[in-house]
């Protein structure tokens, strides 16, 4: 038996905003439809940025991708704020379970020292590779148009922000709270030839103006051959050295990457889809950016897995991964 | 080995603090180049503390517990018509202001914190920054949400983005925000972390969301109670970026000093439709503006500022025309919306005799003398079938964009202007304040985007009001504008009630 509650219905006067019913027709809209599409202010600016003269507050031109409407570039996972936090609480918790677990069972007293050391000279450094993708992203939260891709962006942002945290904790986890690991990476990250090619791209991702270019530097290039090499190879090199509860510390970086990547890849294929002139301008993107990346990621690439990672393996998941997106 | 305990700030300063590096391959004034031009002198950006330790982990957890909350309150409200159950139908016209004036406010903050979060140099203040771009985006998010419901049943919220962008009134709020942002990235924060958010910002929020909990608009107040632990995030970072820019160098505090003065006056002007609000919209009152201003600003802003005198801070120029203004701008601000009451996208009324008279009470020494007059006037003529609606486009201050409608505080009958001529064109201003703003950067104010000046010009469409406010506006005409007697707003309220 079924039971209907009775309440009493009031006829509305209409069912969404008007923009909305512009876009969609007159039916009931979503919540990431209310809180995304057409917020930011399109027209009727009045004044210049000061520290940008040739510029409108909110300008398309701030890329060479041209767009007739940049609300075409929607999320897939249709996160707004409310939706996107709800789903990285999720996220952190099951982070802070493992992450208590391997603090309770003091797992890293297992962990050999060859293996403590690997870990601080091939993952902590990463830390500041999460860092600079913050600021990459944030920039085209900042720079973009449209709060389609500009709120995704920050929320990306935000993410690596997180991520840098947890390779933090990891630091904090290996020397006992000391920061003494976080210290040493960082000289490595400074110093040491193994990252000398990584810090200049990330520097180099950091004075591009073009925040498209930024984007796929960064959200295509550099993070698809970061998870291919680190947390996919290493990975599995550590799982084979018996060091696999290490997994439990990058379980969310692995999560992050397959939710972020459903949506950066959607970005990129409605871009490409757009034009043949944006289509090409993101392939010339991708090509420079795969060229200073697999040189910059050569070093860390020989030395990683004891030097069973394969440079070759993560750039044909990049090349896979663009083709998909029609690039 | 035992992990030794580490306390929080010492594990944010890990965890966070040292993330960023020296630059070697890159000139480093390339990847932020904005920090230098406004003169301000940042020695050295490790002494800044961080205002709040909050790390992603906890930031996710927290504010996700606080939007499953808010979200549960809006379902039910949805489910239970919770729009019926408002003081007086009167009361939906405050959050239309609200939605099409404030909520586009909030995303600019949105971005003009995203904007500084990624070009200071200070790690530290970055991350402040980008917290609080998220948290922005979070209140017009929600705060769209929570009036999705109003939208269904009242006119006047329906476009409210469009409207932001073009309403002769809404470049009131739009330009205030477009002047910060434009602005150099420590202006910005002077001007709305520390101006806004921590001096005035009791000033607009508590008058709104004390306005809904006396209104029974459950959606709004909920949304207030859930972004209050945001708000004291950001008044705390506006307090840490005063201090920062103060302590870093002693040649900061007269550019300070320059900012808070014309933020102060600024933000004084916005407020004046806060003041209206609250005077005239809210059918059960909460106190009225002149109350708000003595406890909020004179009270708190004065032990501020007597705080920050020990590094040379003054209290902002003007404050002591705003408190004689306290008397009179929501009275002269009201009026002029009733008398431009057809070319509003909100309704508006005279006051019942009852609000008269708390009017009266409140404001003793000038609402008998110079606005009861008005309303007795506006009254009979109403009853004559002649309600009042000027026609004239007003003319607009340069400045704040406001119409002429504010008077001299040592003649409170006399409207006041100011001129001034700059590269051989005249510009119009309603005080001193706003012409000492335009005169210290007139190549940013020649700028603005007159919305009476526009339509003259004929960018607006037309030819006549009525074309501008329907096609250009996107008003429903009859609907979203007029006076609340015989609106139908009201006509639809008198049916639900009856029918409940």
């Amino acid at each position: 038996m079924t039971i209907e509650i009775k309440t009493s219905t009031l006829e509305p006067v209409r069912l969404t905003f008007a923009n909305l019913e512009r876009r969609f027709g007159n039916k009931p809209a979503s919540r990431y439809q209310e809180a995304t599409y057409d917020v930011q202010a399109e027209t009727n600016f009045h004044y210049r940025p000061l520290w940008q003269p040739d510029k409108e507050l909110n300008d398309r031109s701030r890329t060479a991708v041209v767009m007739a409407d940049w609300y075409e570039l929607k999320d897939p996972r249709q996160y707004y704020y409310g939706a996107y936090v709800q789903q990285r609480a999720r996220m952190q918790e099951q982070a802070e379970n493992n992450y208590a677990f391997f603090e309770k069972r003091d797992l890293a007293r297992h962990l050999p020292d060859a293996i403590k050391a690997s870990l601080i000279r091939h993952l902590i450094p990463l830390r500041h590779v999460e860092h600079t993708a913050n600021l990459n992203n944030v920039y085209g939260s900042a720079y973009g148009y449209g709060t389609a891709i500009t709120q995704a962006l920050l929320f990306d942002g935000m993410d690596r922000l997180g991520i840098a945290q947890y390779l933090s904790r990891i630091g904090l986890i290996l020397d006992g709270n000391t920061g003494e690991s976080l210290a040493e990476a960082k000289q490595l990250w400074m110093n040491d030839p193994l990252w000398q090619g990584m810090r200049a791209l990330c520097e180099k991702t950091l004075v591009v103006e073009d925040w498209f270019e930024t984007f796929v530097a960064q959200d295509l290039v550099i993070d698809t051959l970061v998870q291919e090499l680190v947390y996919v190879q290493y990975d599995q090199w550590l799982a084979e050295q018996g060091a696999q509860d290490v997994a439990m510390l990058t379980e969310f970086m692995r999560d992050w990457y397959a939710d972020t990547s459903r949506w950066a890849d959607a970005v990129l294929k409605v871009v490409a889809a757009e034009s043949e002139a944006n289509r090409t301008l993101v392939s010339q993107w991708l090509h420079r950016w795969r060229g200073c990346a697999a040189e910059a990621l050569a070093p860390l690439a020989n030395e990683l897995a004891a030097g069973s990672a394969s440079l070759d393996a993560a750039l044909a998941a990049l090349d896979k991964r663009a083709a998909k997106a029609g690039i | 080995m035992a992990a030794k305990k580490l306390n929080l700030k010492d594990k944010y300063k890990l965890l966070t603090r040292d993330l960023d590096w020296e630059f070697s391959y890159e000139d480093r004034k390339k990847a932020f180049p904005y920090e230098d031009f406004e003169g301000i002198k940042i020695n050295d950006w490790s002494k800044w503390e961080d205002p709040f330790r909050l790390t992603m982990d906890a930031y996710w957890k927290y504010q996700a517990e606080k939007e499953k909350k808010l979200y549960a309150i809006f379902d039910a409200s949805s489910q239970h018509n919770g729009h019926l159950n408002v003081s007086d139908p009167r009361y939906i016209n405050a959050i239309k202001l609200f939605l099409t004036g404030i909520s586009p406010l909030e995303y600019q903050a949105y971005q003009g914190f995203a904007h500084v979060g990624r070009q200071f140099g200070g790690v530290g203040a970055r991350v402040a920054c980008q917290m609080q771009s998220i948290d922005e985006l979070r209140h017009v998010q929600t705060q769209v949400h929570a009036m999705s419901q109003y939208n269904k049943y009242f006119d006047g919220f329906h476009d409210w983005t469009h409207m932001h962008d073009r309403v002769w009134y809404l470049s009131v709020p739009k330009s205030f925000f477009d002047d910060a942002r434009t602005s150099g990235p420590f202006e910005f924060l002077v001007a709305i972390s520390f101006s806004f958010e921590y001096v005035l910002t009791n000033l607009v929020f508590v008058p709104f969301m004390s306005g809904a909990a006396h209104n029974g608009d459950m959606a709004t107040v909920t949304f207030g109670f859930s972004a209050q632990s945001d708000e004291a995030r950001h008044m705390t970072l506006g307090l840490e970026v005063i201090k920062f820019l103060l302590e870093q160098d002693e040649g900061n505090v007269a550019i300070v000093q320059k900012w808070i003065d014309k933020w102060f006056w600024r933000g004084c002007r916005l407020l004046s439709i806060v003041g209206m609000m609250m005077d005239y919209m809210l059918p059960n009152k909460v106190m009225s503006w002149k109350e708000a201003w003595e406890v909020y600003f004179e009270e708190a802003g004065g032990a501020l500022f007597k705080d920050l005198a020990r590094y040379g801070i003054r209290m902002p120029q003007y404050a002591d025309i705003v408190e004689k203004e306290k008397e009179h701008v929501s009275h002269q601000a009201w009026w002029t919306f009733y008398t431009y009451g057809h070319a509003a996208g909100f309704h508006t009324w005279i006051p019942t005799d009852a609000e008269l008279d708390w009017l009266s009470e409140k404001y003793p020494d000038t609402f008998d003398k110079y606005y009861r007059p008005r309303w007795e006037l506006a009254k009979k003529l109403e009853s004559e079938g002649k309600r009042i609606y000027n026609n004239a486009l007003p003319q607009l201050c340069n400045t704040c964009q406001i119409p002429m409608l504010f008077t001299e505080m040592s003649e409170p009958g006399q409207i006041a202007y100011r001129v001034s001529e700059y590269k051989g064109d005249k510009y119009h201003f309603c005080s001193d304040g706003c012409q000492h703003i335009f005169e210290e950067e007139p190549e940013k104010y020649v700028q603005s985007w007159l919305p009476a000046h526009q339509i003259y010009m004929g960018n607006c469409g037309g030819p006549d009001v009525p074309d501008i406010l329907r096609d250009y506006y996107h008003f429903n005409l009859g609907a979203d504008n007029l006076d609340m007697k015989g609106s139908p707003d009201e006509q639809r309220w008198n049916e639900w009630k009856k029918q409940g």
